[in-house]
């Protein structure tokens, strides 16, 4: 048998293996999306065609989401109805320390497909009721898988 | 002056260099997530409980109410008085000839339409009428149908 001594070891060639590391990297670092922060996995989109994604996105979006049962989240926090409301009262003096006017703030409500339309309603109205005016209903691309 | 020779080059050690990568490579792995784009579509909604009909809408909306049974699905869908059974093609269509915008339509009607969905209908329903009444799409190609679209009013005591 062949004794390999020390220093015959040769060094190993890494310079592919850098290559392949550094172009998955690359290519994770271009595909990853930070929007997720936005969303839920409760929350299952409904699926819809003609739904893309907007090309001016709105200066001052508020994401609330709407759970199957009808209670909403907003800012990672779960809250029933009522709770949200008092929940957003805040947000809307924060708007108006902030000088915003309510009119500029785009209300996005990403909604269960499975709850009820009058769930989404009833958050929509008090959101009217603290004054918002503009929302957006969001749903997911349709795609081929679905 | 000292010249280096060639076979006197410095070996880079690589190991901190690729521990690095490794760990950036694991973290953009784990958090990796396939996430389907998302889009949004804008409704109106009328201030107040007040019912539409109270008014006189120079522009009269096409009314369409969408019915639910006990369970949340949509059983029939009516265009005005019109029937038309729980087919969105079929809605498609009819807001497609109403809207008299021509085969491949650039631009939007300015046709209004009135949402009037059931409470207990489930979303999904809801955004397919949306999605039914805004447009359609063909060969990769989206063609807008309408864009006033809005909910009705609904009466304050419920």
């Amino acid at each position: 048998m062949k004794i390999v001594s020390k220093a015959e070891q040769r060094a190993l060639d890494m310079t592919p293996m850098i290559d392949l590391s550094f172009l998955l990297i690359s290519f994770f670092m271009v595909i990853i999306n930070f929007t997720e922060a936005d969303q839920n996995e409760r929350v299952k989109l409904p699926v819809s065609e003609l739904a893309k994604p907007p090309e001016n996105p709105p200066a001052e979006p508020l994401v609330i989401q709407v759970l199957e049962d009808g209670n909403g989240i907003f800012a990672g926090n779960e809250y029933t109805r009522e709770e949200l409301k008092t929940r957003l009262n805040t947000e809307v003096s924060f708007f108006k320390a902030m000088n915003i006017r309510l009119k500029d703030v785009t209300i996005i409500l990403r909604a269960d497909g499975k709850c009820s339309t009058g769930h989404v309603r009833d958050i929509i109205e008090d959101c009217q009721s603290l004054r918002f005016e503009t929302f957006k209903y969001r749903a997911k691309q349709k795609t081929e898988f679905h | 002056m000292v010249r280096a020779k060639k076979s006197q080059k410095l070996e880079l050690n690589m190991t901190p260099m690729i521990d690095i990568v490794f760990m950036l490579l694991s973290f953009f792995i784990m958090t990796f997530k396939i996430v389907a784009p998302e889009g949004d579509f804008s409704v109106k909604m009328p201030f107040g409980g007040a019912p539409p009909t109270d008014k006189i809408d120079a522009d009269e909306p096409v009314r369409i109410k969408l019915i639910a049974n006990s369970s949340g699905d949509l059983t029939n869908i009516m265009v005005g008085d019109t029937s038309i059974g729980d087919n969105f093609n079929q809605l498609r269509a009819r807001i497609h000839k109403m809207a008299n915008v021509g085969e491949a339509p650039t631009k939007a009607s300015d046709m209004i339409v009135e949402l009037q969905p059931d409470d207990k209908l489930r979303y999904e329903y809801t955004i397919d009428a949306i999605t039914a009444i805004s447009g359609f799409t063909q060969g990769g190609r989206t063609y807008p149908l309408v864009e006033n679209i809005r909910f009705n009013a609904r009466p304050k005591a419920r």
